[in-house]
């Protein structure tokens, strides 16, 4: 009976978590489907209306900015490129750094490792100048390569690879030494595998890191051609429900990731065997 | 030059821990040879040395008329068996075969070939698809092997390979082991600690004790006439029997018994080793035994006790042989089979 009791309690909790979430989410959606009379005349609303398709295809084909160059497309397509982008540089610079920093006899690595995670206590807002001057005289600024660059290195993912590393057993490597592998072919042919599942989860953390910056984005282009979904959510001009589509347009593509690859994603932080 | 030749081979670790003394041995091409000590005795590291995953400080190793001193793992042409197996979790057990192959850049024909044969060889060919992770304990040693004999190579190295396997099992791959060897021909050096495994499987044994090989010969000259007290007490199950004891004038004293015209002139302080094999029931002993325990292995009686001066004794009797608990023993020894060491050195004297 106490068991039945606290289960349903559980539940009742986790149900108010879950309603206090959505709802909101829910009512940007639903009002993002009416006409923006509706909305100034009528408030939120919680039911779907009919301009769905008139709303959202207005919002990624309508040519924004101060100077009427970018399309919400546009944007999608920025944060993408910038996205996979950092996700890409940050896993296979995370991946060689462990890699060095455990199966290399470097003097001072766990000191180095230190360094490197201490990296984790300064934001990048802290570093910001710098950053930038380094990217302007590089002439980087409106850049792809500027907007993904500066961002990837990533001491969270090194940290994560490099303990895994460390629980491969040692007679692996000399195994393989036997075999005729040499180290890279080590690399490749066992740590990658095997490290398979993490390369995915740290892909999905870093994808939605690069997804999500805005400051950065915002210092290193003046350009509006490399505009990103985030910076738009604040620059987008236009009527209330066109700023609702967009919002809701802009949670998607995270959250589509997360789905397809949440296997993987939960498989690769709580590593179970 | 013998196929493998260790010249003053040493190992010091960086924090100056003297694992191998100065050793050279040499190994024949297709000699069965076996290291056993105990853990920590260097038995390990010296084939570690062979292998090349640790660094040799002193002293020189030929394989095969080739100095291999600084020669890469990976080029040294050799094989290893580890405790643990250590196959390549990822890689189904086809591909486990097949890694070392296709690192020397084999054709794809040949390789299937070989592993076919290697598979057949170790009856794992229904298994070649599966995963090390859903292979029982005996299955993956055999993988294990068969990663080693698919390359061919100029020496197999065993470490301590058996240990994680069930007694049963643990026999069962022994045989396996020898006969393979038997069949493939490849030299093979082997360590364990199991003195056991030791005596059965080799051509030629290496008892090391502190980094320094005590006694190299055949397990029965080993076992018949062991060099030093360590080698006695460590070959032989259950072990050897230790008396004090002073020799002087070729006489023997301990214990309350004497010995009298023994072949050797040393004099001093003495250990007198006897087997307990090597004792049998007689009226004019020397030995008088307390019982307190009595182990029936079936086959053979193992009889624990007390000698007068409270020095533990055992002693081994056929298995149709009643023995009571309490009552007295009185024992002979076999046909002068007894080894009289130093006390001091450990050093035979007899």
């Amino acid at each position: 009976m106490t068991k039945l009791f606290t289960s349903g309690f559980s539940h009742l909790i986790l149900f108010i978590g879950i309603f206090i979430m959505i709802v909101p989410v829910w009512m940007i959606f639903a009002s993002s489907t009416h006409t923006s009379s509706v909305i100034n005349m009528g408030g939120l609303q919680m039911f779907l209306g009919e301009s769905f398709y008139d709303n959202y295809l207005r919002v990624l084909l309508y040519k924004g900015g101060f100077f009427k160059e970018i399309t919400a497309l546009k944007m999608f397509f920025n944060s993408f490129i910038m996205a996979t982008g950092v996700a890409i540089l940050s896993v296979v610079t995370s991946l060689m750094a462990a890699y060095a920093l455990v199966y290399y006899r470097i003097k001072y690595a766990s000191f180095l490792f230190w360094i490197i995670f201490i990296t984790i206590l300064v934001p990048l807002e802290l570093r910001i100048f710098p950053t930038y001057s380094i990217m302007a005289e590089l002439n980087l600024v409106n850049s792809y390569f500027g907007l993904i660059v500066p961002i990837s290195a990533s001491a969270i993912a090194t940290l994560f690879f490099r303990q895994f590393y460390k629980t491969v057993p040692d007679e692996l490597l000399e195994s393989a030494k036997l075999d005729g592998a040499n180290t890279w072919r080590f690399f490749i042919d066992f740590l990658i595998p095997l490290s398979k599942t993490m390369i995915v989860a740290m892909l999905i953390f870093m994808f939605v890191f690069g997804y999500n910056q805005y400051l950065w984005p915002l210092l290193v282009t003046t350009s509006e051609q490399y505009w990103t979904v985030v910076m738009g959510l604040k620059m987008m001009s236009g009527s209330i429900v066109h700023r609702f589509a967009f919002v809701i347009m802009s949670m998607v593509p995270p959250i589509l990731i997360i789905v397809v690859l949440q296997k993987h994603f939960i498989k690769g932080v709580f590593q179970d065997k | 030059m013998s196929f493998l030749d260790l010249k003053n081979v040493t190992k010091i670790y960086p924090n100056g821990t003297k694992a191998v003394h100065e050793t050279s041995l040499s190994v024949d091409e297709g000699e069965f040879m076996v290291f056993v000590g105990p853990s920590g005795c260097g038995k390990s590291t010296l084939l570690r040395m062979v292998a090349g995953l640790e660094d040799i400080t002193d002293g020189d190793i030929n394989l095969d008329g080739k100095l291999i001193n600084n020669v890469d793992p990976s080029e040294r042409d050799v094989a290893m068996v580890f405790q643990n197996y250590a196959l390549y979790p990822h890689m189904n057990v086809y591909n486990n075969l097949a890694y070392g192959l296709k690192n020397r850049g084999i054709d794809k024909k040949t390789i299937e070939q070989k592993v076919n044969d290697a598979a057949k060889l170790l009856q794992i060919s229904e298994f070649l698809q599966r995963k090390p992770s859903m292979l029982s304990g005996g299955q993956r040693q055999r993988v294990a092997m068969g990663r080693a004999i698919v390359r061919n190579p100029k020496i197999f190295l065993f470490d301590e390979p058996l240990s994680n396997l069930d007694a049963k099992l643990r026999i069962q791959m022994r045989l396996e082991i020898k006969k393979l060897q038997q069949k493939v021909g490849v030299t093979s050096i082997f360590v364990t600690h199991d003195q056991v495994e030791a005596m059965t499987l080799a051509d030629r044994l290496a008892v090391i004790n502190d980094g320094i090989i005590e006694q190299l010969g055949t397990p029965i000259e080993i076992y018949n006439n062991p060099k030093s007290l360590f080698v006695a007490g460590f070959i032989g199950s259950p072990q050897m029997n230790f008396l004090d004891g002073n020799l002087k004038n070729k006489t023997l004293s301990a214990e309350g018994f004497e010995i009298r015209d023994i072949n050797s002139d040393f004099e001093g302080d003495v250990t007198l080793g006897i087997r307990p094999e090597h004792l049998i029931q007689s009226d004019n002993a020397l030995i008088n035994l307390k019982v307190e325990l009595v182990e029936q292995l079936g086959s053979d009686n193992l009889v624990y006790g007390q000698l007068k001066n409270k020095n533990d004794f055992c002693y081994r009797c056929p298995g149709n042989q009643k023995v009571e608990n309490g009552t007295e023993l009185n024992l002979q020894i076999d046909e002068n089979k007894y080894y009289i060491f130093d006390k001091s050195s450990g050093k035979r004297v007899n």
